[in-house]
């Protein structure tokens, strides 16, 4: 018989910009190694996971991390005393800092996490990309990080038009001239705080590989994705795995040369001089990562076993040309539902 | 010319490159060119086949030969110098 491991997964918004939670939870009910509890970590009511009662097992609300960490742990301590939490996944960006912080706390209860070092989490944040693709030898678009619109009026002599204006956490425009790259700027801004990032548009073909690295330069996993169906938030709403060596040794480079700990999501763009340019790093899982459970290397299942220190071997193969299309799904839900979460924050 | 081992083909005339995830349509004398370029027929052998199965001559069927292998290698279905050899 296998063992039940008990494992809390935030990001349950399967919504148009959708948050990796269901996927990855998908992926751990997938596994062979163990079997699961799930404990969703929500923020909002209507976190679409909430209610999947056959892919969520109980949920609770945490604090908003603008609310600090130790209202954070509180919760987290109220959850385990309830639930006995053997691993967690934090799958938002925005949480991920909050949690990085309280690992060692959370380790001595017996919770365990696989995420980035304080310094990868922090090195590869969009701001510090320049820094980062020169230190590890990776192409990078030009960017420059702004805090004033008055900025934006120099910025031709190092950028041209069109240029990405990307927010500090999610979000961003491709600005034609300076005024829609204003425009830009008072939204994300407003929205994310500063700095604003400033990007030199690549033309090209956009593709991602999501991998998991386990901290000592190897690379347990890796899967390249071409996306096929894009939504008005750039989010993939189709994609298909393909079989490219340079996009691999791109990945391989990466988790070797920064040794990284942890799932992410690397999103590169194919120049027209068919260079491979780095536009991002996610440090963490992606919403399509059951693509990568579907062509054999089910990332979440090796995270879990990688977090409670078990040996893992690196996948060494994955399908081609398999193809993952999302959709969307009316859940009809009973009031009592959205009342027991909205007000006791337990579902 | 010789095609990409990796292209996958279906006789509906799919055709699919993993390596960069595009696909195309290709009608049914495409397909049967493609796959005796798979099968590494010279041009002279393809050609032979063509005039001897449809009714076309042979100024036609080089014309839209050379164009359509042109396209083939216009959209990296084919293989180069390099991955020849490997």
């Amino acid at each position: 018989m296998k063992k039940t491991i008990n494992i809390a997964v935030s990001g349950l918004n399967a919504i148009d910009s959708p948050g990796p939670g269901i996927s990855v939870i998908r992926g751990l009910r997938d596994a062979t190694s163990f079997d699961v509890r799930i404990i969703g970590l929500s923020y909002e009511s209507l976190e679409p996971g909430i209610y999947m009662h056959d892919v969520v097992d109980k949920t609770y609300q945490v604090p908003y991390p603008t609310a600090g960490t130790e209202a954070l742990m509180a919760r987290l301590e109220y959850i385990h005393e309830k639930e006995h939490l053997d691993v967690i996944i934090p799958n938002f960006d925005a949480e991920l800092y909050s949690f990085m912080k309280l690992e060692g706390e959370l380790k001595k209860m017996g919770i365990h996490m696989f995420l980035p070092t304080m310094q990868q989490f922090e090195e590869r944040h969009k701001v510090n990309l320049p820094e980062f693709g020169k230190k590890y030898d990776i192409l990078v678009p030009d960017s420059k990080n702004i805090f004033g619109t008055n900025e934006l009026y120099t910025l031709t002599n190092e950028f041209t038009y069109p240029m990405v204006i990307k927010g500090k956490y999610y979000d961003a425009g491709i600005a034609y001239n300076v005024e829609q790259a204003k425009s830009y700027f008072n939204k994300l801004s407003a929205k994310w705080g500063l700095p604003i990032v400033v990007q030199q548009f690549v033309h090209g073909t956009e593709y991602n590989v999501t991998g998991l690295g386990d901290g000592n330069g190897n690379t347990i996993a890796a899967v390249p994705m071409r996306k096929q169906y894009i939504t008005d938030k750039g989010k993939a709403w189709g994609g298909i795995s393909i079989d490219d060596k340079k996009m691999l040794e791109i990945t391989h480079n990466f988790v070797s040369k920064t040794k990284w700990r942890g799932g992410f999501e690397l999103e590169l763009m194919k120049g027209q001089d068919n260079h491979y340019y780095l536009m991002e790093i996610n440090p963490r899982m992606p919403a399509w990562i059951y693509l990568a459970v579907g062509v054999g290397q089910n990332i979440p299942e090796a995270l879990v076993n990688l977090a409670l220190g078990e040996k893992v071997e690196p996948f060494k193969d994955y399908i081609k040309g398999k193809m993952f299309v999302r959709y969307a799904w009316d859940m009809i839900v009973d009031i009592e539902e959205f009342q027991a979460i909205s007000t006791i924050g337990e579902l | 010319m010789r095609i990409n081992k990796n292209i996958a083909i279906s006789d509906m005339g799919f055709v699919f490159n993993p390596v960069n995830g595009e696909s195309y349509s290709v009608n049914p004398i495409g397909v049967e060119i493609i796959n005796l370029l798979k099968e590494d027929k010279s041009y002279e052998e393809i050609k032979a086949t063509i005039l001897n199965n449809y009714s076309t001559d042979e100024t036609t069927f080089e014309k839209d030969y050379f164009d359509f292998t042109n396209l083939l290698l216009h959209l990296n279905l084919t293989e180069t110098e390099d991955e020849k050899n490997n």
